[in-house]
């Protein structure tokens, strides 16, 4: 059985099994190598503990990476997977997804991987809409190379390589991948493994490119830099989690809400607004997810989480797999016939 | 006045005009017909990088010489015999290679004081004494087409693009070629624009009545067909057997090919071949850079199909870190570079063979790589075959330098039978009690090729170094030291034919020593000499790493070895550093490929010298 069977989009053409799986059998031999209260291992551990649920051939899901402490990644997962250079996963996960419709493809980045040296090859996958899953891990530091400030960084930042402070503008990555015509963009926070989850869940179902910003803490080099959106009460005045089809409530009673102003959006107190005027997301309006990026700002003062967007439109790997089955269906390989061509001469003896 | 015909072994005919005048297919459908008239034959397309260069200008003038003769030729010639000039700016570029005596055919309607002021003429060359030393045609191409086409109603300057046909109607004439394979051609090509077609018949048509009619012409020339081994046979271009080759690989391996790759002059006809035969399992990616090219290749090639990528010196320079990885990730990755003048953007539409290093040391760490290089245009389909062979029987990245003149320059190609090429089948891992990621066959040393899906072989690679057998990351510096060694002895071992040496009189002291492309001018230049009572060896290279097992001893065998390249001696660097030979290196790098009289000279003064 395949998972096109179970109507899940993401996963069609990728074999299933019914053995039952748990977290452990997605754990690898290898020992995990980061560095003590990094944001990976719970990521790893939700990806490890989500996995089973899909009830995929373990031999049959890939992640890809490429360089950085998050790329290390696939080391750690009993599936196939390939650490490769930096920037070039999407590009190397394309090729694979373009080769094998019946693997589920993850990439696996970092700000700095996936933002700065691999940028060009980001936008391009997603404008492609390939059937990957990239997950981006945000720590918003170069931690691999021991502290310089990356992509998304804030203005200001002191670090190694800026000690009076950086001067470079950092990248939104949600605003970033929509404009690059990414069919499915969500956010999630490395400790929230619940609504971790559940974005991840929506992105393996989701047939196309799924990018996954995932806020992660890097206790060495950025140590705290999300802590704001960890403190229980911080959290719920600035955390704004969005679900396709429901108005955007958030705080602990739901006394926040969005509101239209101008071409944007704005945050506002419910008790001050009229019911009807309470956004209602809607993951397939692209301006309203462009939008409600914008909402999420560099420091924090609100963040977004959820998917942001996810629209149907046709994948590339599906695409030409389609044009080679269709010219292999109209006709035959006949090798002899393509090396003679039209025009030919005979030298007899 | 009856025309009296002569009778020619051999003939180079360069036709010349401005980018927009059509010459390429000018040239390219006369050597279609010297190609059903059974003649052996050798072209040379020469075009400038800008598309359409300011009209009438030195910069924009394009050429395409053909050499056809009545037996096998090697080069598409040094100098023209004709040379057709369209317009004051083709003359002036290409005058000064028309040997005293030969025939120029000028059209003159392009003769104006502005055209000939936009490229420094101060006087008109056909009214001065300038080409006395030629024998000068003046014909007035561009009336002559606008008066046939009078009655078809097309406008004057749709009209007047028709005359290269006329040009190529005239010349047809003049060599007695067959005319139907042209005007079926014509009418294939503007099917959807029949009165074009009808347009560039009756165009043709007027040149060849002009030749017939007129008395400016007293002499027509015949060129026999040449004695060429059995077989059938049809015209090629080297990036055309190219792209037919990596489709025959992959048939002879049964797997399906993906192309990734970003669009590069001049080896873009590569991804256009490809792309059309998409039956045959073939799937071609215009990536976003050259670098995503060669990572969806590579990522395919993970996935076990047989990753391809295409590009020319710059682009080997992007994808540099991606083949090391994959000389890392020890996987099949076929990497094709058509070599043009460099440094940098260099020359795009010129040839040199100035890649060699950068395709043997280019890249960061021990990082061997195999190299191939086709050593004509036909030769490309044989040689990537070898390519594609080495890379899936020894999991590697292999590097296959062609250049710009064998791309782009066509000859016939006895087409193989099918049945006879090589079986390139392979076998993937699937038993997991005895899997390990970099386990080696003890013959050739490739690791298992392992691919996603394979139940119970799921393991890890990537760029770190690995450890021996078990794959895993390992920092251990004995571990290092082992698997730079396995990788370098991989590739050294790989199985590659002796090299041949050519030398008929079996008497030679000097060896000449050539890879790729100067295979033609480097064998016309040893048969003229040989010609001349001075006996010479030549060893042509398709083998560049590793080198032939037997090379080191065929030049310890002579006193004097030469090794002429389109570079400044990379070959000879490489033959001197491995084998402790006082290689000779002749270089020359002008974006052009050598002249075999020059070569001539060359290796007549070595040899005198020897004997001396």
């Amino acid at each position: 059985m395949t998972a096109i069977d179970l109507g899940i989009p993401g996963l069609t053409g990728v074999p299933t099994t019914d053995e039952k799986q748990t977290a452990r059998d997605y754990k690898s031999d290898q020992e995990v190598r980061w560095c003590p209260g990094c944001g990976d291992y719970i990521v790893l551990n939700t990806m490890q503990s989500f996995l089973p649920s899909l009830g995929l051939k373990r031999e049959n899901i890939v992640f890809v990476s490429g360089i950085g402490c998050s790329s290390r990644f696939p080391y750690y997962m009993n599936t196939y997977g390939m650490h490769s250079i930096h920037g070039r996963a999407p590009a190397i996960a394309s090729g694979l997804a373009v080769a094998r419709p019946d693997l589920s493809v993850w990439v696996v980045t970092g700000d700095g991987d996936a933002l700065s040296i691999g940028g060009n090859h980001l936008i391009h996958t997603l404008r492609r809409n390939v059937n990957l899953k990239i997950l981006l891990f945000n720590n918003r530091i170069y931690g691999l190379t021991k502290g310089q400030y990356s992509p998304t960084s804030e203005e200001g930042k002191v670090t190694k390589s800026t000690p009076i402070g950086s001067v470079d503008h950092p990248f939104n990555p949600v605003s970033l991948a929509l404009g690059a015509e990414a069919s499915f963009v969500g956010r999630a926070l490395d400790s929230d493994k619940a609504g971790l989850t559940s974005v991840l869940r929506q992105a393996a179902e989701h047939r196309g490119s799924a990018l996954v910003e995932i806020y992660q803490n890097c206790p060495i080099f950025n140590d705290g830099a999300f802590d704001v959106l960890k403190d229980a009460d911080e959290a719920q005045r600035r955390i704004i989690n969005v679900v396709d089809g429901e108005p955007i409530r958030f705080g602990r009673e739901g006394e926040y809400c969005v509101t239209r102003e101008g071409f944007g959006l704005t945050v506002a107190k419910s008790a001050d607004v009229d019911a009807s005027d309470i956004v209602v997301h809607d993951a397939s309006d692209l301006n309203l997810s462009f939008a409600l990026s914008r909402l999420s700002t560099q420091d924090l003062t609100h963040t977004v989480t959820g998917v942001f967007r996810r629209a149907d439109r046709p994948t590339y790997d599906d695409g030409v797999r389609a044009q080679v089955n269709e010219a292999k269906a109209a006709k035959p390989a006949n090798l002899s016939k393509l090396l003679h061509g039209k025009d030919t001469w005979t030298v007899v003896g | 006045m009856s025309t009296e015909t002569r009778k020619l072994d051999r003939v180079v005919i360069r036709f010349a005009g401005d980018s927009g005048d059509g010459m390429q297919l000018t040239g390219d459908r006369f050597t279609s017909e010297a190609a059903a008239f059974g003649n052996d034959l050798a072209t040379q397309p020469n075009f400038p990088a800008e598309i359409r260069a300011p009209q009438g200008t030195l910069p924009g003038v394009s050429s395409f010489q053909l050499h056809f003769a009545d037996y096998d030729i090697l080069t598409p010639g040094d100098r023209p015999d004709v040379l057709v000039a369209m317009n004051p700016a083709a003359l002036k570029a290409n005058v000064v290679d028309l040997p005293d005596g030969g025939i120029l055919i000028v059209n003159t309607d392009e003769f104006t004081k502005r055209n000939l002021t936009k490229v420094g003429y101060d006087s008109n060359p056909l009214e001065d004494d300038s080409l006395e030393r030629f024998q000068v045609h003046k014909v007035a191409m561009a009336t002559m087409t606008i008066g046939a086409l009078e009655e078809t109603g097309l406008g004057k300057k749709d009209a007047e693009r028709a005359k290269n046909m006329f040009a190529l109607g005239l010349l047809s004439w003049m060599y007695h070629r067959p005319t139907e394979g042209t005007e079926r051609f014509l009418r294939e090509k503007f099917a959807k624009k029949p009165d074009i077609a009808e347009a560039n018949v009756l165009a043709f048509r007027a040149g060849y009545y002009y030749g017939e009619t007129t008395e400016a012409f007293a002499v027509t020339y015949e060129v026999a067909p040449a004695k060429l081994n059995v077989g059938t046979y049809r015209q090629i271009t080297g990036n055309t057997a190219t792209a037919y080759g990596i489709v025959a690989a992959a048939q002879l391996a049964k797997l399906p090919v993906v192309l990734g790759t970003y669009p590069i002059t001049p080896a873009s006809d590569i991804l256009h071949e490809l792309s059309k035969h998409k039956n045959f399992d073939i799937t071609t990616v215009q990536a976003e850079d050259e670098i995503a090219g060669i990572g969806i290749a590579l990522g395919a090639s993970y996935g076990g199909a047989i990753g391809v990528t295409s590009t020319s010196g710059p682009g080997i320079a992007l994808k540099s870190e991606t083949i090391g990885l994959g000389v890392m990730t020890e996987l099949p990755l076929l990497v094709i570079d058509v070599q043009r003048g460099g440094p940098s953007t260099g020359l795009p539409t010129k040839t040199e063979q100035a890649d060699l290093l950068q395709a043997m040391f280019g890249r960061n760490g021990e990082s061997p790589v195999p190299i191939v290089a086709p050593q004509s245009p036909s030769d490309c389909f044989d040689a990537v075959v070898d390519a594609t062979r080495i890379a899936l029987k020894y999991r590697t990245p292999v590097l296959f330098l062609s250049d710009g003149a064998i791309a782009n320059g066509s000859e016939p190609w006895l087409i193989p039978d099918v049945d006879t090429l090589p079986d390139l089948s392979v076998e993937f891992a699937t038993d997991p009690e005895t899997f390990q990621p970099y386990s080696r066959d003890p013959e050739t040393l490739a690791r298992p090729w392992a691919v996603p899906g394979t139940p119970g072989l799921q393991h890890r690679i990537g760029g770190l170094e690995k450890q021996d057998v078990t794959g895993n990351i390992s920092y251990d510096p004995e571990n290092h030291d082992r698997m730079v060694r396995l990788r370098q002895a991989k590739i050294d071992g790989i199985e590659v034919p002796d090299v041949e040496v050519e030398d008929p009189s079996g008497e030679a002291k000097v060896l000449v020593v050539g890879w790729g492309s100067s295979y033609g001018p480097i064998g016309a230049a040893a048969r003229r000499v040989r010609k001349l009572g001075l006996p010479v060896a030549h060893a042509h290279l398709r083998h560049l790493n590793p080198f032939p097992k037997n090379l080191g001893e065929v030049l310890k065998k002579y006193e004097k070895v030469i090794v002429p390249e389109m570079n400044l001696g990379q070959l000879a660097l490489l033959l001197r550093a491995k084998y402790l030979v006082d290689a000779v290196s002749y270089t020359k790098v002008q974006g052009l490929p050598f002249k075999a009289e020059e070569l001539q000279d060359v290796l007549a003064d070595v040899i005198k010298g020897v004997s001396a």
